[in-house]
């Protein structure tokens, strides 16, 4: 309904960043690349990275013009989940993107789920891997089983509606996500497990675009014990809360 | 073919169930609504005792069984995408190119 009004839709595409000087470069570059006849803004929120990274965001500004490239910084680590509260609060677009700055998300995928959205009217847009055009590189057996492990636990225990719960590449309305951030309270994988588990109780439309996923940085994939226990709690505070 | 059908029935009865239902409440029900239906076959002695007996047995080995079936498929079937990170190689020297040309700064360290 919304996309048949006059004013044309904008998407703020919402970038943390710890330490991502040369691939934050590089995602804004395929940003522009694969994004055209769209309006749009990148907010960048940088959690005072000691590499420079807010000098890059600054030179970029000077390449692609400061109406694009936002750069909102925070003087600390704060956390992944305040991270969007943060952008979100500088955000113009009706629509908002979130995706991680490490570039195992391609912005290449950004007119699908644009594409979509549009076809679908959907309230959130979500990246699989799990289905026929996505897929995943750089994981060892150990981390594929894991994953899979983790997945068939969540989809027999929450039925949440979509194939992959921890992935992060997604498209909200900016409404949508506004309602479901402020009560969210998990972190790291758990925190975009229970964005969408709670997105779906709620009734919103959810749907999924394929996605690749390149793991570039193989220490950040290991999955240790701690983790897994995580996931676990997580899992259990799910099913009590939703 | 019994567990296709008990999903399909677990997926119309959680329709039944308002919204607003916990849903550890919505599982606690299910397992609720098992347990009486196999206390009622004990009950009524319609399948032999013995047999009924062992049926919560039958139930969990064959939720592990479709557990560790799924798993199997999944990692089978495991989507990788090698060509990708070519791709990406690709990408990445078109942007630094690029980048460089515009006097960002993309030297590594």
């Amino acid at each position: 309904m919304e996309q048949r009004k006059e004013e044309k839709n904008k998407y703020s595409i919402i970038i943390p960043t710890y330490n991502e000087r040369l691939n934050i470069a590089l995602i804004v570059y395929l940003i522009f690349k694969h994004l055209r006849d769209v309006e749009f803004e990148i907010i960048v929120v940088d959690d005072g990275s000691p590499d420079g990274t807010q000098e890059v965001v600054k030179q970029l500004q000077q390449v692609y013009g400061e109406d694009h490239i936002l750069l909102r910084p925070r003087p600390k680590k704060l956390g992944l989940g305040t991270a969007y509260i943060h952008g979100l609060k500088h955000a113009s677009g009706n629509f908002v993107v979130i995706m991680d700055a490490d570039l195992s998300h391609h912005p290449k995928y950004l007119p699908s789920f644009i594409k979509k959205q549009l076809e679908t009217g959907a309230s959130i847009v979500t990246g699989t891997r799990y289905v026929q055009g996505g897929g995943v590189h750089g994981w060892n057996l150990m981390r594929k089983l894991t994953s899979r492990g983790a997945n068939v636990l969540a989809q027999t225990l929450l039925w949440p509606g979509v194939s992959d719960l921890t992935g992060s590449f997604r498209l909200y309305k900016k409404s949508v996500l506004e309602d479901i951030i402020s009560s969210v309270v998990s972190k790291g994988y758990v925190f975009q497990m229970e964005m969408i588990v709670r997105a779906s109780r709620k009734g919103y439309h959810i749907e999924e675009v394929p996605i690749t996923f390149v793991d570039r940085v193989f220490g950040s994939s290991k999955l240790g014990g701690s983790e897994i226990v995580e996931y676990l709690k997580g899992l259990v505070y799910l099913l009590v809360t939703t | 073919m019994i567990l296709l059908n008990m999903i399909r029935t677990e997926q119309c009865f959680s329709h039944l169930i308002t919204c607003t239902m916990k849903h550890v409440v919505k599982i606690l029900s299910i397992l609720v609504t098992i347990s009486a239906i196999w206390v009622g076959l004990l009950q009524t002695s319609i399948v032999p005792r013995s047999h009924t007996w062992l049926l919560p047995i039958y139930f969990v080995v064959s939720l592990g069984c479709y557990g560790l079936l799924m798993v199997g498929v999944g990692l089978m079937q495991f989507p990788t995408c090698p060509q990708e990170a070519l791709l990406l190689q690709q990408d990445i020297m078109e942007a630094k190119e690029f980048l460089k040309q515009k006097g960002v700064d993309v030297s590594s360290d």
